[in-house]
């Protein structure tokens, strides 16, 4: 093997960007969970917001900080510093390209946020039209997205080098996997960028006056899919490569975790039309297939989980562990960077399980645009893929600072995963509820005229503020374990865990390698799953419509 | 690339299940008419109010379909018309709604009625109000400072 690939350590001027992104990050996790509180409190019906600031400009600020800065910047740092570790320090000329996508997403993400503050934009992060924001707040998304794809470029360099000083190889795990999910973030982002640019911007620069509404959200929709997915795969990854190696065990299957990778990358995108299953213009035969899609991406779910537990039990029995979970055990329950990845990992099964319900066809409409949703994503997004990144980020910061985690900052952390947990139970538990008994999503206090339905709601929105209070208070601990690791922890070496497979001998396939053939499979997908219902919307599409700011000004 | 006998075990059992949740949402849908409200009807959104069966919003009465009303829903930021309506118990009732403005949810709280409108189309769903009492719907897609004061009452009564 090349020294490269060796190396242990992320070279520093890498480290420097991919710190860079999670200077940003955390930034996005304070204020957009210092909003998320506010939020659980106003609709607890004892808070009302001062200064004239409106529920759904905070809920804009939480959904744009949470969804798409905190996640976008954390996990374009953490694949960035992945691949200096596993591919090589990344070249001056990929490493300059990275810079500039960081500063452009970081523009953009300005840009948006100002017309938000502004009152200019109060559409959410989801921008429905023809709900019509500021025209700078579409470019500033726009911005975003483009930056993204400006990063994940400086990623595909560094690999392509590799592959091409290693021919016939397969290049190093977390490397690939940190590559595939940049390739279905680029094909995804296609769909939000083209709504965007040739919809959204032209129409709220008034250069067009009406705009397709069910073409825009299955564009946007064709994105917001597989921008979950892109959230989950860096969570996947640190499961997958880096706990077997933190608990001291061994991968699994290094091709079985390829395969489910790739997986993902097919069946993550021609899936949109399960968030539109109650929508008017989309035939139901089309919905059903692409329900049955979505399906497809639960099987390297269920190969993910056994790898994990099959990695975990052997090592408990490797240690001495008896008995059908005697292995449970002797897990490592006392080192946060695997007790807080795992309490995310464990919350996956109740979250994959709701998520099976949502996508279920005609039962959505049980669930659909209920609070019981934001219950969902808070369990995926905001407790599987966060308690994970927040577990990459005790080794990863003071790896790429020069400083360790203490033993007091790890006990800190322990707390915090517990902290967030509870919190969590709470707030996720109670919206699950509140939507099972029609509570809806995205909405301020109300009684709805002290209507009988409503009143039963308001205990779980009470339930829901007190969650909301512990989760930010977990918000607290965690940026003060940030703080620490990033500037005050002691100088030292932090190890940057990558895991190895149990079988070296078992090389994997080259096949994975093909991207002719993955790419080819995945537009095939998507061109089977959205021409036909894509031309119909055209051809039968009703008179456009002109935009809407159904929202105060300052 | 080798798989582990537990993993195929496994993943028999995994996509066996799927395999199972698939055929008997498909079978509830497309055999017995469960389908999602999928209503492939358009409308210009601007002159709604002159075209029927909208320019008649709340319950109205037809003959020879195979439900006995219509129920008539004109959305706006932020109320619906009807704000109140009353339905007679055990009725079989086509709801149908449509937006004038922005993108707006119509969901009866306490039912299956849960469905997205969209300016330029019409949605529907048959159902049967098949108990006493007064449910609220509620919109429940994001459409403005009122959001939350957008609701109506389906009363349903002896």
């Amino acid at each position: 093997m090349s020294s490269q690939t060796t190396k242990l350590k992320v070279d520093p001027r890498d480290g420097k960007l991919a710190m860079a992104h999670f200077y940003v990050a955390f930034i996005a996790l304070t204020l957009g969970g210092l909003m998320g509180l506010l939020q659980t409190l106003v609709r607890s019906g004892k808070f009302e917001l001062p200064w004239g600031i409106d529920y759904y400009q905070i809920l804009t600020v939480h959904g744009v900080l949470m969804g798409l800065v905190l996640t976008t910047f954390f996990i374009m740092g953490f694949q960035y510093a992945a691949i200096s570790r596993t591919a090589g320090t990344h070249s001056p000329a990929a490493r300059r390209i990275g810079w500039i996508g960081f500063w452009v997403m970081t523009v953009g993400t300005i840009m948006a946020a100002t017309m938000v503050l502004l009152k200019e934009a109060s559409v959410l992060y989801t921008f429905y039209a023809p709900l019509k924001a500021h025209w700078i707040f579409y470019l500033g998304m726009t911005f975003v997205v483009i930056g993204s794809w400006l990063d994940g470029a400086a990623q595909i360099m560094t690999y392509a080098r590799w592959r091409r000083e290693n021919p016939g190889k397969p290049s190093p795990l977390l490397s690939f996997m940190a590559i595939i999910n940049t390739v279905m973030w680029i094909v995804a982002s296609l769909g939000v960028a083209a709504t965007v640019l040739f919809q959204l911007l032209p129409w709220s620069l008034g250069l067009v006056d009406t705009v397709d509404v069910l073409v825009s959200r299955t564009l946007f929709w064709y994105f917001g899919h597989p921008l979950v997915y892109f959230w989950l795969l860096p969570a996947y990854m640190c499961w997958y490569a880096i706990i077997p190696k933190i608990i001291g065990g061994k991968i699994f299957s290094d091709s079985l975790a390829r395969l489910s990778f790739i997986l993902f990358l097919l069946f993550s995108i021609p899936v949109g039309f399960h968030h539109q299953l109650t929508e008017p213009g989309i035939d139901p035969a089309w919905k059903f297939l692409q329900v049955i899609l979505t399906f497809m991406v639960i099987i390297p779910s269920l190969m993910t989980a056994f790898s994990l537990f099959a990695t975990f039990e052997r090592f408990g029995r490797s240690k001495g562990a008896t008995g059908l979970f005697g292995w449970f055990k002797v897990l490592p329950w006392k080192d946060a960077r695997f007790t807080v990845p795992f309490i995310g990992m464990a919350s996956f099964i109740p979250a994959g399980a709701g998520g099976i319900i949502n996508a279920s066809n005609q039962m959505n409409q049980v669930v659909h645009n209920t609070i019981w949703v934001t219950g969902h994503f808070h369990l995926t997004a905001a407790t599987s893929v966060v308690l994970t990144f927040f577990g990459i980020t005790f080794w990863l910061v003071p790896h790429l600072t020069g400083r360790v985690l203490t033993k007091a900052m790890n006990k800190l952390a322990i707390i915090q995963g517990w902290v967030w947990f509870i919190g969590m139970a709470f707030m996720s538990g109670a919206m699950h509820f509140q939507g099972l008994l029609g509570g809806p999503r995205r909405s301020a206090y109300s009684t709805y005229g002290d209507s009988a339905q409503a009143m039963e709601w308001i205990p779980y929105q009470i339930a829901q503020a007190v969650g909301g209070s512990i989760l930010f208070l977990g918000i607290i601990l965690m940026i003060i374990i940030f703080v620490n690791l990033a500037f005050f922890a002691p100088k030292g070496e932090e190890e940057f865990p990558v895991g190895e497979a149990e079988n070296l001998d078992e090389k994997a396939p080259m096949i994975f390698e093909n991207w002719k053939l993955w790419l080819g499979i995945t537009a095939a997908l998507i061109l089977f799953a959205y021409t036909i219902p894509f031309i119909d919307m055209i051809q039968n599409a009703p008179p456009g419509s002109p935009g809407f700011k159904t929202w105060g000004s300052w | 690339m080798h798989m582990h006998k537990f993993e195929k075990i496994w993943l028999i059992f995994g996509i066996g299940a799927l395999v199972v949740f698939l055929s008997v949402v498909g079978v509830s849908a497309f055999y017995l008419g469960n389908k999602p409200p999928s209503c492939l009807t358009t409308i210009d959104p601007e002159k709604v109010d002159t075209q029927a069966p909208f320019d008649k919003p709340g319950l109205n009465k037809v003959e020879g379909k195979e439900w006995d009303y219509e129920l008539v829903y004109v959305a706006s930021a932020f109320s619906y018309n009807p704000t109140e309506v009353e339905v007679p118990l055990g009725a079989k009732v086509k709801v149908m709604a449509t937006t004038k403005d922005v993108i707006h949810g119509f969901q009866v709280a306490g039912t299956n009625i849960n469905m997205m409108l969209e300016p330029g189309y019409i949605n529907e769903i048959v159902t049967t109000f098949d108990k006493e009492g007064e449910y609220l719907v509620v919109c429940n897609e994001y459409c403005g400072t009122g959001h939350h004061l957008m609701s109506s009452k389906i009363k349903v009564v002896k």
